[in-house]
């Protein structure tokens, strides 16, 4: 505390400080980067797998902190929304999960793609929509990034299809996807997620058949979470090995906790699609604190002492925060006054929450999509026509 | 009654529509094209118009397709754009071929979830460019499970097209516009149709010959009955019609050639100059089109102009059976129609 004291003395008789000697005070302060062992991935019908240790920046370090952390408020901040019933339906949390979410987008390319199913809110995110739209699309006001049309499973972005409410339905059109950028040529992958529930669905074996046949550059993703609603794997599952279940598509178990690790497999899947090998499959050993969903309480099916371990034990946002404190890659406390870039994490907290909250005010105080727009977007690229309504009498026009 | 009293005997060269361009068109080489042939065409001008088009299906490539309508394609545009897949019911701008309709009750999901929906729910950043199409409902002795008609499944979908062809002309043009269409196109073709020729008349061999989604065509021209169908059964109709004249009674043959959009506008000015309505169709009768057509009579300015209650001819409703006799009866006979539109018409 005194330390503090003194270090906001010390800058604020030097309030007229330049930029330039903050930045002088910050990389004094700190490492540039540091390197971190990490958890050896298990493999199936590969022979090598990525490598057990990474170079993390403080500048990526920072990012990833404040993606997590962005995410994190923000499904809370839904979780808030929900209990005060502004928002309405299904409403999948992935708290919990923040690592898969951040690590997987490390790992690709804004040019490649991806998919998945309804657990989406952080997807939708790291894929580059802003939190203001997805929280007014759960609110189901103009202003989400569907308009109010879509709701919490159903939100795109460039090169992000969803979203998707269907179980294991996804994963087809992430083969699909796969083969488009097979078809292009660009050397683009397509990172198609599903589920340890859907795992065990048939059309995910028949696109792993596909995949596989035409090498198409497609990650298969399993999210494991242990728990496909209320059903916990072994409930569910004759073989819990994942990241075999591709049989003939090589496969890697990656800590779905660490974000480095998740981003290390990630960096080594991709590779290894975008070499023209063909499909790959990752498992990632991950966990969600809410139930399934608003609507389950998440404890009958689990104990309590579960969750609470896991949060302390291997909380994603934590692991990281613990790794950058204890290589000088960035403090726990630092001065408010100190820029943004260079700033510490408790200052990134406190812009997140920020950020959090406007987004909340708009979603909560921006209007629900007009009524003549009921039905708009039936038909892509065609005239105006129209649509019926409850009755012959009610009619709204349709506008592509 | 009143229809009565509007009956006139017509001499032969009267009969109007169809028939009639038939008996002039002399045209050097009258090219006759089966529906199977116009499809390839339709689908081969489009592949070779825009490189993001391609067919996938089963046996499509090197089987030459199932029914043979993919044939000759595989060779001219090889393994990239003409794709087999294994049984399995994916920008770019997809034909998937059904091997039969039947099958994609097994990938419906997909085409109601993932492919209708999807402009709607993004709040129109996502379109779905692609073409679902195959042979629908009934065939030959192909029993219950190889021929149900899935007009009216489809037809019931916001955010898709669904349209249905009868002869070679519709079958180009309408592949066609299904392929440039931006939206999910549902194409039911229909099995027996594909090894019928017809006449192609000129417009219908260009490259750029479209059919536009959403309008129905008036085939044959009439002043007693109007008679709608859709697909096979129009030939049907049209075979009633030439029977009737004999008769007297001229019936205005509709060809929907769409199902959803479905083009009312046409049928309703038939009936306010007809006064008298026929539906026919292959599905079964209940929630079907005919159904559908009746109800929309009843919304709209037409219902006023009706002489005698609107009557249905469809398939019957039943499971297809397998033996010739029951399958014959199973859907609409020539004489149902003919027998349909005499009783409206009370003659």
């Amino acid at each position: 505390m005194r330390k503090m004291l003194a270090a906001v003395s010390r800058v604020l008789s030097g309030a007229s400080q330049k930029p330039a000697s903050r930045v002088l005070v910050a990389s004094r302060n700190f490492a540039n980067d540091a390197t971190f062992e990490i958890k050896k991935c298990d493999l199936h019908r590969l022979e090598e797998g990525p490598p057990v240790t990474t170079v993390l920046t403080r500048e990526d370090g920072l990012k990833y902190y404040r993606m997590m952390q962005t995410v994190r408020r923000m499904e809370l901040k839904a979780d808030q929304l929900y209990k005060q019933k502004i928002i309405r339906g299904f409403c999948h949390l992935c708290d919990g999960q923040e690592a898969c979410c951040v690590g997987l987008e490390a790992g690709i390319n804004p040019t490649d793609h991806l998919i998945t199913a309804y657990r989406a809110h952080g997807f939708t995110f790291t894929r580059g929509l802003s939190v203001r739209e997805i929280l007014a699309e759960l609110t189901g006001r103009k202003g989400g990034c569907a308009k109010g049309k879509g709701g919490s499973m159903h939100m795109y972005a460039k090169n992000f299809y969803g979203g998707n409410g269907i179980v294991g339905a996804q994963v087809p059109l992430g083969a699909g996807i796969a083969l488009a950028c097979k078809y292009n040529g660009k050397d683009e992958v397509c990172l198609t997620l599903y589920g340890d529930g859907a795992a065990n669905q048939g059309q995910i074996f028949e696109a792993y058949n596909m995949a596989a046949l035409w090498k198409l550059p497609c990650i298969f993703i399993c999210e494991n979470n242990r728990y496909g609603m209320g059903t916990s794997v072994e409930r569910a599952a004759a073989s819990t090995d994942y990241y075999k279940r591709g049989d003939f598509i090589p496969g890697l178990r990656v800590d779905g906790m660490d974000i480095l690790c998740v981003r290390e497999a990630t960096r080594f899947a991709a590779a290894y699609c975008r070499s023209g090998k063909g499909p790959i499959l990752m498992e990632l050993q991950t966990y969600r604190y809410h139930g399934h969903s608003m609507s389950d309480p998440g404890v009958s099916y689990r104990t309590r002492e579960e969750i609470q371990e896991v949060r302390s034990k291997s909380d994603p946002i934590m692991l990281l925060k613990d790794r950058m404190v204890n290589s000088n890659l960035a403090s726990v406390e630092e001065l408010k006054v100190q820029s943004l870039v260079h700033g510490g994490l408790k200052e990134i907290d406190v812009e997140v929450r920020k950020e959090i909250e406007d987004a909340a005010q708009f979603a909560t105080a921006d209007p629900e999509p007009p009524l003549e727009e009921l039905g708009y977007h039936i038909y892509s690229s065609d005239p105006p026509f129209e649509v019926r309504g409850a009755n012959q009498w009610i009619k709204f026009k349709s506008v592509s | 009654m009143a229809a009565v009293s509007g009956l006139v005997r017509r001499p032969l060269r009267e009969v109007s529509g169809l028939l009639k361009r038939r008996f002039h068109w002399t045209a050097p080489a009258a090219l006759q094209v089966t529906v199977r042939d116009a499809i390839n065409q339709g689908m081969d001008e489009e592949l070779e118009r825009d490189e993001k088009v391609f067919l996938l299906g089963e046996e499509v490539a090197q089987y030459d397709g199932a029914y043979k309508v993919s044939r000759g394609l595989w060779k001219k545009y090889g393994d990239k754009r003409i794709i087999d897949t294994p049984i399995s019911e994916a920008g770019l701008r997809p034909i998937c071929e059904f091997m039969t309709f039947n099958f994609s009750m097994q990938a419906i999901d997909q085409v109601i979830n993932s492919a209708a929906k999807t402009y709607y729910m993004s709040g129109g950043l996502q379109p779905v460019p692609i073409v679902f199409r195959g042979p629908n409902g009934a065939s030959a002795g192909v029993a219950a499970q190889h021929s149900q008609c899935f007009a009216a499944w489809y037809g019931h979908c916001p955010g898709l097209k669904v349209v249905s062809p009868w002869n070679s002309e519709d079958a180009k043009g309408l592949i066609k516009s299904a392929i440039r269409d931006n939206n999910p196109v549902v194409v039911l073709e229909n099995e027996l149709m594909y090894g019928v020729p017809f006449e192609f008349p000129p417009e219908a061999q260009s490259k750029d010959f479209l059919i536009p989604i959403g309008k129905a065509k008036i085939e044959r021209q009439g002043t007693h009955i109007t008679v709608v169908s859709h697909s096979r059964p129009v030939g049907h109709c049209l075979e009633a019609a030439a029977v009737l004249s004999k008769e007297g009674v001229e019936c205005e043959v509709i060809n929907m050639r769409t199902i959803r959009p479905m083009d009312m506008e046409t049928i309703e000015a038939s009936v306010m100059k007809t006064n008298h309505l026929v539906t026919v169709e292959g599905g079964w009768p209940q929630f079907g089109v005919g159904a559908e057509i009746c109800a929309r009579i009843m919304e709209g300015p037409a219902f006023n102009f009706l002489d005698a209650p609107a009557v249905r001819v469809t398939g019957a409703d039943v499971p297809m059976p397998y033996a010739k006799i029951l399958e014959d009866n199973s859907i609409p006979q020539v004489k149902d129609i003919i027998f349909a539109i005499k009783k409206t018409l009370n003659i």
